[in-house]
């Protein structure tokens, strides 16, 4: 099925990039964000038509004062919590639309972004119940792990040790004290066509990921790594530099799962945990027990990964891996 | 020519959804607003709706996946009932200040706790401020109707907002009643394919739902209570339409044996029926007892409200909610206010009554009229009182 959606797809190239911006400049995100730098390579790779809706938070607020907006695309926000649903009502209503021929026949997209507190948190329900019924659409999750809109609080999707607002580094615990909830594998469980993760750094093999999540039909969903300088403390000139040691550290590994079928990117660099941690300030307070007991861990679920991929392996070919920056 | 048949009232209203050719509905399921969905889901799966049916996983997610369709111009329609209204509560806002046109029934049922599937006006009460057209029916010919009204007024470019349609829960929706369906041409007349005057068009690209600053924030308020406000207005149009091809009155607010009245009963919804046959027993006895009915409930229709109520001197007013900690209900609240700054007033009697789906017979409106006719007289200073509460 999948492979007859991507009959058409060819891999973007640095020279075949779009120009076409749905997002466009003058928006307010903080300096060297690195999540609005995700986005717009998200919108740029599925271009028009579309119809993006946003989830409450960062991207929302910066791309949307009235009566400006930073959208060259039909845009929505409703809430928080339901930005899949609005997503559903969205793809059907296009679609009923088009059967009775009230609307032209043709392929929109419909591109949901929320950040890690709209999906994994708050928006986990809508996004589950959206995914299970199969919609057409995308949902991008732009995850900075954490609520950097209202503040840098934790949520489900922050990661060990991270000092944030609402899990400081204090005298009995030192910053964030649970792992970092495996949205891509919550995803992957609802045998949805496709899963991907991508981190900006690797902007072609995030911009190829968004083009097939963009052509398969059913729903898609992007796990989006997205520095935030403002909430993790470390340099504003830093957000691509830090979305590529996060990868070469195996924290945050690049992989697809199509039809349920696992392919990693693999990692030919590989660095300790250490050399991304000391970066940002949000892990400042670690010691080098909790740094062993983050890479002990980030071990572990790589390994997991790499089984989850053989596993799959065994019977037919190993298929070609993205091609990165 | 159109007959009358007996329906269950919740089949109605899901063959009037049908009459006026919804293209999404969305909806969660929650006692007593099932079997209209449920019929709903029939329809389509029987390719006799052709609309999509998004059984989503809430009703806050029904909402939403109704805004969403409404966005892109779809004719949307969902349905709920108490805490799943509850659990709509924010999106409630959402949905009139983004101007969005759709349609939801409610079927009106007790807010927990007590858990309680019962009728009251619980849920609906504190969605009173959303800037939701409100319309409450009280019997099965008027739910079936009001459905099809709510499209055209929600729809109207100088309302462009979201209606939602009242009707009891089981003590109106599950029972049978003789209802005519209106045949689908003369709708198709009346109601014709829903043109949005935006909506989500790559080629005409919109930004919806934005970040709204103190500097844009009240002016964007002040518009959706305008539109609102002048929602009756369009109303009053949409009712003479109707009636000029179905035959069939609609007024804001109704009223019934009025004349020469004293005391008023005045209702909501389909306790209103009941409300009616206590009024023919006390006119029989000599009681100059009358009633009136509000239909509009927002926008509140004071000129036609003051012009029900001329000459009456007392009036009973019933509510079926609470304010709590206030001065009684709702309507109470509302009427008193309105009459403020009226020179001559009715002495009004507050009565909150028939929650979680306590009884209210004929015997009991017999009650609440003759005791506000005595605290009239007798000059009582009353809050509200409650009626039929066992105190051992």
């Amino acid at each position: 099925m999948i492979a007859e959606d991507l009959k058409d797809f060819k891999r973007f190239t640095p020279k075949t990039l779009p120009k076409e911006e749905p997002l466009v400049f003058g928006h307010r995100a903080c300096q060297g964000c690195g999540e609005v730098l995700a986005l717009r390579m998200v919108a740029k790779a599925i271009g028009s038509p579309m119809i993006a809706v946003s989830a409450t938070g960062c991207m929302e607020i910066i791309s949307s004062p009235y009566p400006q907006t930073a959208w060259a695309v039909p845009w929505i926000h409703v809430a928080f919590e339901n930005s899949a649903a609005v997503a559903s009502g969205i793809e059907v209503g296009l679609k009923t639309l088009m059967a009775k021929g009230r609307i032209p026949e043709r392929k929109i997209t419909v591109v949901t972004f929320a950040g890690d507190g709209g999906t994994a948190d708050i928006g986990l329900q809508s996004l589950s119940g959206a995914m299970e019924r199969g919609h057409d659409f995308v949902y991008v999750c732009l995850d900075n792990e954490a609520y950097m809109n209202t503040g840098i609080q934790r949520s489900s999707e922050t990661p060990f040790g991270a000092m944030t607002t609402t899990s400081p580094a204090g005298k009995i615990t030192a910053g964030q004290t649970t792992w970092k909830k495996n949205l891509p594998a919550i995803m992957a469980a609802h045998d949805i066509p496709y899963v991907a993760t991508a981190s900006p750094a690797y902007y072609l093999d995030l911009m190829n990921k968004a083009k097939k999540a963009a052509l398969i039909q059913g729903p898609a969903y992007l796990h989006v790594y997205s520095p935030c300088p403002t909430g993790w403390r470390h340099g504003t000139d830093l957000a691509v530099e830090v979305s590529r040691l996060v990868v070469e550290t195996n924290i945050f590994p690049l992989y697809e799962v199509i039809e349920g079928k696992y392919v990693v990117r693999k990692n030919t660099r590989l660095k300790p945990v250490e050399e991304y941690l000391k970066q940002q300030r949000r892990f400042s307070h670690l010691t080098p027990e909790l740094i062993q007991i983050i890479q002990k861990r980030v071990d572990a679920e790589y390994e997991k990964l790499l089984k989850l991929e053989g596993a799959k392996e065994e019977k037919k070919e190993e298929p070609p891996t993205e091609e990165g920056a | 020519m159109p007959t009358r048949k007996g329906m269950e009232v919740s089949i109605a209203v899901s063959e009037a959804v049908k009459l006026a050719n919804v293209d999404v509905i969305s909806a969660y399921p929650i006692t007593p607003q099932t079997h209209i969905v449920e019929h709903l889901s029939e329809l389509v799966a029987d390719g006799d709706l052709k609309a999509a049916f998004v059984p989503v996983e809430s009703e806050h997610s029904a909402l939403s996946a109704a805004i969403g369709a409404a966005a892109v111009g779809a004719r949307a329609y969902t349905a709920t009932s108490s805490q799943g209204l509850a659990l709509m509560h924010e999106l409630m806002f959402i949905a009139s200040s983004i101007r969005m046109p759709l349609v939801m029934t409610v079927t009106n049922r007790a807010i927990s706790a007590p858990i309680n599937i019962w009728n009251d006006l619980s849920d609906i009460m504190p969605q009173r401020d959303c800037g939701w057209v409100q319309l409450f029916a009280i019997n099965g010919q008027e739910a079936v109707d009001l459905t099809l009204h709510a499209f055209r007024i929600a729809e109207d470019p100088r309302v462009l907002l979201p209606v939602v349609v009242n009707l009891d829960g089981f003590i109106l929706s599950h029972v049978i009643e003789p209802v005519e369906m209106p045949d689908q041409a003369t709708v198709d007349r009346f109601l014709p394919v829903f043109k949005p005057v935006l909506r989500l068009d790559p080629d005409q690209p919109v930004s919806l739902g934005n970040f709204g600053s103190p500097d844009v924030f009240i002016e964007v308020k002040k518009q959706v209570e305008e539109a609102l406000i002048g929602s009756e207005k369009v109303a009053a149009e949409v009712w003479k339409d109707f009636e000029s091809l179905f035959g069939r009155t609609y007024k804001p607010v109704e009223s019934y044996k009025t004349k020469g009245a004293e005391t008023l009963l005045v209702t909501m919804g389909s306790i209103t029926e009941t409300a009616m046959t206590a009024v023919d027993a006390m006119r029989e006895k000599g009681q100059k007892v009358g009633l009136i009915h509000i239909r509009l409930w927002r926008p509140f229709p004071f000129k036609e409200f003051f012009q029900a109520i001329r000459g009456a001197k007392v009036l009973a007013v019933v509510d079926r909610a609470l304010v709590t900690g206030g001065v009684g209900g709702p309507v109470g609240l509302e009427i008193k206010s309105a009459l403020f700054e009226k020179k001559e007033r009715p002495y009004v009697a507050e009565f909150v009554a028939g929650l979680g789906g306590r009884d209210l017979t004929v015997e009991v409106f017999a009650e609440m009229a003759s005791k506000a006719g005595r605290y009239a007289k007798a000059g009582k200073e009353m809050h509200y009182e409650m009626i039929g509460v066992r105190e051992k």
